[in-house]
């Protein structure tokens, strides 16, 4: 953890330490991913040059990758805000299904002018991934249940909720394995391929968060909750307010992921009964935040670069036949690798002793 | 600690009270109480492997929030190795050797690699999630689901009740009969007694010689070991088949049994079953004519769900738990 303040100098230094962490924890994910394609007789070379190709390759191949990271960056935030207040704020796979179909519910049966039909959706979306991120934050608070337990149990009934709801109540009538997709009037427009004018808004939504952690007073008493419990309590600090602030700015935040995907990417426009073009958003923020270290930054870029592996792994699951779930593998791998203090300190170590001269 | 045994066996008690009562109130709605403890007892078994090993791991000061994880990837490697050694009950046993590769894995990262530990867990989830349907792609080269021969699966024995019969899986029964095993290591051997003093307090076990990296593995071990044989068992002694929601969140109930026991082996035992009869209940519900038209199954499969939920918020305030849960020890 770092201190709240800190000279420039010292400030740049563990900035890029932070970086070089990342991009070694990358490192040894694709290692990973590679010993498991090598174990199966896949082609490493061919597999890998075709995902960085198709993400980063050319311009459409960009646009695509940027629609993928824009759902990563809200559910990025939802678990870096919660980390900032030292939760593991899991959820935010559920609060995002929940977003999704709040959105699908003023999307496509309400019907209201162009601009304030966009928006009501949007925010009725939010609300709804706040409103699910309570439940924890209340049983947290008030009896002592771990988040990750309950999250996890949420995120499920979740699942269960919005399928009946996408079966039975929201159903395309021409299209039953689909809900109704939003109207004209609810969707954002389109950028090129994929990406909408969602993107800029899921960016200035994570500099707002980034005012908040760090430019506000609830932001700051928040992350010394996270820092040190103890001496928040000492300073008089309200714990239970933190931790549900943090789980509000989440849910809202999860809630939007959810409603990016529905209002805000072509071409459907909706959400499948088997959610397939939702599921595991939630849980890839997990990566995406510990690899753009917990700051509302850093998780951009993150969010970039692993919305690239997700795009690009179709290429190579189309040019390499390896399946693209190997992406996912990947993330574990990183995630592992970041969450081992540890292990990267003695690498630190080692580096710095063989530049010395060798004398290890 | 009399007065807190005592509310302990009250409320199981009443659990089981309440138990009779929904069972013969499903039972008057045309379901057979017989087929419903069957299938509270299959789906007990995998939550209370795990559970009962996670007991014993948190004892040491560790937690594995990776239980599922370590499920999904025992499941696929004990499919594979049953198929190949043509024996299911094989592969359940090769499942729980993945399994136990994975928990000293994590508990490596725990100790030497001080590792915070809910990350490295929910890291192994998330890697086992897409390492799961990227091995089905590799191995059978079929996306999402894998169905093996019936003959691998582990045959169910009958066993004389007062009122008919129930089949109950061998490996059912081991489980059973390591909660009480796991109760002896636990609280009645050497080793049992390192384990619980490297959770509470990790010095005395550093004082007297021992290694508290080793204990802490070695619970890590074992624990891994049982979630493996759980992992294995879902698709060899209950589905017949992978699924990549195999699963389902049960490694959480698994932990939430965990917490609600308080880390007594015999009392995570309990839980599960009572978990796994609402899995049960929800699983025959949904097939039983006559009650699944008037519920829609979506609500009946988030029952397991809430019911944990519940639980919870019911007991674990009332919980204690080892001084030195999740912290890598420090020698000063």
């Amino acid at each position: 953890m770092v201190s709240l303040t800190a000279s420039p100098s010292t400030r740049l230094r563990r900035l890029l330490l932070k970086l070089g962490e990342s991009l070694l924890a990358v490192v040894i994910g694709l290692i990973g991913g590679a010993i498991l394609m090598l174990l199966y007789g896949y082609d490493v070379g061919v597999a890998y040059s075709a995902l960085f190709r198709g993400a980063f390759g050319d311009v459409s191949g960009l646009l695509e990758t940027l629609a993928f990271a824009t759902p990563l960056i809200m559910t990025g935030l939802t678990f870096g805000v919660g980390l900032r207040a030292g939760l593991f704020n899991v959820g935010a796979e559920g609060q995002m299904y929940l977003g999704a179909i709040g959105a699908i519910m003023v999307g496509s049966m309400l019907r209201m002018p162009p601009l304030i039909h966009l928006v009501t959706a949007t925010v009725f979306a939010m609300f709804m991934g706040a409103l699910w991120s309570l439940p924890t934050a209340f049983l947290k608070i008030y009896r002592g249940v771990h988040e990750v337990v309950s999250t996890i149990m949420l995120n499920w009934v979740a699942f269960w909720l919005v399928t009946y709801l996408i079966t039975y109540q929201l159903a395309d009538p021409t299209r039953a394995e689909r809900a109704l997709p939003v109207q004209e009037t609810a969707r954002y427009a389109v950028i090129g391929s994929s990406l909408t004018m969602v993107f800029p808004v899921v960016i200035a939504l994570a500099l707002v968060t980034f005012f908040i952690i760090w430019r506000t007073t609830v932001g700051y008493e928040l992350r010394i909750v996270g820092y040190n419990v103890e001496a928040a309590k000492y300073t008089g600090i309200s714990i239970s307010k933190s931790i549900l602030t943090s789980f509000i700015i989440g849910g809202l935040l999860a809630g939007l992921a959810g409603a990016s995907q529905v209002l805000g990417r072509p071409p459907h426009w909706t959400v499948f009964a088997t959610m397939g073009n939702l599921i595991n958003l939630g849980f890839e923020g997990i990566g995406v935040s510990l690899i753009g270290r917990n700051h509302p930054i850093g998780i951009i870029f993150a969010s970039i670069f692993y919305g690239g592996l997700l795009h690009g792994g179709r290429f190579m699951e189309f040019e390499a036949g390896v399946a693209s779930e190997l992406v996912r593998a990947i993330n574990g791998i990183i995630i592992i690798a970041l969450a081992v203090p540890g292990a990267l300190q003695t690498f630190r170590q080692l580096v710095r002793r063989r530049g010395r001269g060798g004398e290890v | 600690m009399a007065a807190r045994s005592r509310w302990r066996i009250a409320w199981l008690l009443a659990g089981a009270a309440s138990l009779a009562i929904v069972i013969y109130t499903l039972s008057l709605a045309g379901m057979r109480p017989v087929r419903l403890i069957e299938t509270g007892l299959l789906a007990m078994t995998p939550l209370a492997f795990a559970a009962i090993g996670e007991c014993i791991n948190e004892k040491s000061g560790q937690i594995n929030i990776g239980i599922e994880g370590i499920f999904l990837i025992s499941s696929v490697a004990g499919v594979y190795w049953a198929e190949i050694l043509d024996s299911g009950v094989a592969g359940i046993l090769v499942g729980g050797l993945f399994g136990a590769g994975l928990g000293a894995f994590l508990s490596i990262l725990n100790t030497y690699g001080k590792a915070e530990q809910v990350i490295a867990g929910m890291a192994l989830n998330i890697m086992a999630g897409g390492l799961f349907q990227y091995l089905l792609m590799a191995i059978w080269a079929f996306p999402g689901i894998h169905i093996f021969p019936r003959e691998l699966v582990v045959p169910r024995i009958s066993i004389p009740i007062p009122g008919g019969e129930l089949a109950v899986s061998p490996i059912t029964l081991s489980a059973i009969a390591i909660a009480f095993l796991a109760t002896l290591l636990l609280y009645r051997t050497l080793i049992g007694l390192r384990i619980r003093a490297a959770g509470e307090k990790p010095e005395s076990v550093d004082v007297a010689g021992h290694n508290i990296n080793h204990v802490r593995i070695l619970a890590g071990v074992i624990a891994g070991f049982l979630a493996g044989l759980g992992g294995a068992f879902m698709p060899l002694g209950w589905f017949g088949g992978l699924v990549k929601e195999i699963t389902a969140g049960r490694g959480f109930i698994a932990l939430a049994a965990v917490v609600f026991s308080g880390l007594n082996p015999l009392t995570a035992l309990a839980a599960t079953f009572i978990f796994g009869f609402a899995e049960g209940v929800a699983f025959t519900v949904v097939v039983t004519p006559g009650v699944k038209e008037m519920v829609p199954f979506h609500f009946i499969q988030m029952t397991p769900y809430i019911l944990t939920i519940a639980i919870l918020a019911a007991f674990v305030a009332s919980r204690r738990f080892p001084k030195a849960l999740g912290k890598p020890y420090v020698r000063e």
